[in-house]
């Protein structure tokens, strides 16, 4: 599905990613622990092709495409999505219209908003006055109706209460199909501080990224509670 | 390059121009071209519609249409509302000063007509009234005075669409307009410009709102015009009246527009809101907003946003606050600016191209809350968004 080949990125000048390698096959949800600053933004939002992440070496293929250089929205159409850690708020656009934008004309993003009881946000404009939970949850929601086959998730669980950590949880769930276990062609890599997406999501494999280097990977499960333990540093030497 | 570029004066601009009555005009509806109709319903005016209560058209100085069916609300052209009131006398020339400028003067001489729209007591309407101030023919100077009164109780929803023939490009408007809100009535007034490119525009307006009557103001400009210059005034007078002004103005390249409102809260306990959204293709803008504070617990706002999408335009916000008390909550924000390149990545993120997120973004800046719009007249002013957008 993606494979990243020694990606070194440049923003503002600075050099941040530093020979990046990774490799995500078909239906699968990798994780991506790591300090602030260490990079993993930046690795999301190179992989999305955003201006201003200045690709100076390496490659980024999905599904069989090189995508290094392509346009923002021609990778959006070609299967990658991502959800937006604090996104611009879009004025007079009611979060209905973007739905349908996302879905390319069509109503199932609405229809997910009623079934997750998220109906009285619909005529809303998109982020104005939205709390952290409920920007997550509009994400998510334009997610699945533009129905990406790669999604990439930046601190999913960031501002969301318990209560509705089920619910983000069970929309990353249909993301990614996780209901499907033969057969599933979504992937998802999603970037997590605190873990809990963990007891929602789960995922396959997991990575740490120090200093703009991928420095450990392994189960995901293992990974977390290693960093919970000993901290990042302790990945520099990767034990798995 | 246009003659009229060197205008200098009022006076002279007054000169460029042909009085509408030496101008030919018409006599019936049915002389209308199917191009005039188009144009005339692009103006949120609609001649075949059937939600509309009333028409009044004027083109140039001639009144060729004006009806109403409905009992309790009259409509008339001026001229005969002044033989009928023996001159109007407690309404016309009451709000505005006719020595205020040469433009006033000019109307106050030489009226060629206008409407006078009056709801009776406790009349209430369903659907709007429309009105259509229309210039027919090249370098005519229409002199236009409008009076519009809601008694007591009553609510009414004048459209006015003031447009000029498909194929001409020059004129001068003038319009007086005196609008009169009795106590707990209610009056929609929403005004569609749709100008030439030398098209001079010099409207003068004053509304004032008795207690707990409410006004509410839409104005929306979305074609070139060669120079607008307008400043609604509307006083509140009794205690817990409303207004609220609208305005949705876009500016090409060539048009100078000039334009604002001003609320001064009279009255305890009274509202005021102005909101206006301006976007310059390399036109040149004037965003005004003035509210006046003159009585305590009154409450107001003023919000002006800028979109310069040209590289060559200008956009001057000038928003005022003025408070004469101290229990007054008066505030204001205004901000101009290009579309800010995150809004277009965040779209673009979701599978559109840089072309469909501005527009999408431009649709959504223009998409102000008009209170009472019928849908084909919404529709129509969508289309003309997408118009005027793509044809950038």
């Amino acid at each position: 599905m993606l494979h990243i080949e020694d990606l070194w990125v440049d923003v503002h000048g600075k050099e941040v990613l530093k020979g990046i390698d990774l490799y995500i096959g078909k239906g699968e949800t990798h994780c991506l622990f790591g300090r602030n600053g260490s990079g993993k933004t930046t690795l999301l939002m190179t992989i999305m092709g955003f201006d201003g992440y200045q690709v100076k070496h390496g490659k980024i293929i999905f599904k069989g495409e090189d995508i290094t250089h392509m346009p923002l929205n021609e990778r959006a159409r070609l299967g990658l999505g991502l959800s937006f850690q604090r996104p611009p708020t879009l004025r007079g656009v009611k979060l209905r219209d973007m739905l349908k934008l996302c879905g390319n004309g069509s109503n199932k993003g609405v229809q997910l908003a009623i079934e997750y009881g998220f109906e009285s946000f619909l005529d809303r404009e998109v982020n104005l006055g939205f709390s952290g939970g409920e920007i997550k949850k509009s994400e998510l929601l334009q997610l699945l109706s533009q129905n990406p086959d790669l999604t990439l998730l930046d601190e999913p669980e960031s501002g969301v209460d318990v209560e509705n950590l089920n619910v983000i949880g069970d929309m990353i769930r249909r993301l990614l199909e996780k209901d499907k276990h033969r057969n599933r062609t979504k992937s998802g890599l999603i970037i997590t501080h605190t873990g809990f997406i963990l007891n929602y999501v789960t995922a396959d494999k997991g990575h740490v990224m120090l200093d703009g280097r991928l420095v450990c990977h392994g189960n995901p499960i293992d990974i977390f509670e290693r960093i919970q333990q000993n901290g990042y540093e302790e990945c520099a030497k990767c034990q798995f | 390059m246009s003659v009229l570029d060197h205008i200098k004066s009022d006076e002279e601009l007054l000169k460029k121009f042909r009085p509408a009555d030496q101008a030919q005009t018409i006599e019936d509806l049915s002389e209308l071209d199917q191009d005039e109709l188009v144009r005339l319903k692009k103006t949120g005016v609609d001649l075949d519609a059937k939600n509309r209560l009333g028409t009044f058209l004027q083109t140039n100085c001639g009144v060729v249409a004006c009806s109403c069916d409905v009992q309790g609300i009259e409509m008339l052209p001026i001229t005969e509302a002044l033989k009928k009131y023996d001159g109007l006398s407690e309404y016309y020339w009451r709000l505005i000063d006719p020595d205020k400028d040469a433009f006033t003067r000019e109307a106050k001489e030489h009226l060629d007509n206008g409407y006078f729209i009056r709801a009776k007591r406790g009349q209430k309407v369903v659907y709007p009234l429309q009105a259509c101030l229309y210039i027919r023919n090249d370098d005519v100077a229409q002199r236009v005075h409008n009076i519009v009164v809601a008694e007591e109780g009553s609510e009414l929803h004048i459209i006015t669409g003031c447009t000029t023939h498909p194929h001409l490009t020059s004129g001068l408007h003038i319009g007086i307009s005196e609008f009169y809100v009795k106590k707990g009535a209610k009056l929609i007034f929403t005004m569609v410009h749709n100008w030439a490119e030398e098209v001079y525009v010099r409207p003068r307006t004053a509304i004032v709102v008795e207690e707990e009557g409410t006004f509410l103001s839409n104005y929306v400009s979305l074609k070139g015009v060669k120079s607008v210059q307008s400043f609604p005034t509307c006083i509140l007078k009794g205690k817990g009246a409303i207004a609220r002004f609208n305005s949705v103005i876009v500016a090409p390249k060539g048009s100078c527009i000039d334009t604002g409102s001003r609320i001064v809260l009279e009255a305890p306990e009274t509202r005021g809101e102005i909101i206006s959204r301006t976007i310059s293709y390399g036109g040149y803008i004037v965003a005004r907003g003035h509210l006046v504070g003159k009585a305590p617990d009154i409450k107001a706002h003023l919000e002006c946003q800028g979109l310069m999408l040209g590289q060559r335009g200008v956009i001057h916000a000038i928003p005022e606050l003025e408070a004469h008390v101290p229990d007054v909550d008066m505030s204001h924000e205004a901000a101009v600016g290009k579309i800010a390149k995150e809004e277009i990545e965040y779209l673009m993120a979701r599978g559109l191209s840089e072309e469909d997120a501005t527009s999408t973004i431009v649709r959504g800046f223009l998409n102000v809350k008009i209170e009472g719009l019928p849908k084909e007249l919404d529709d129509e002013l969508q289309k003309a968004v997408e118009e005027c957008h793509k044809g950038m």
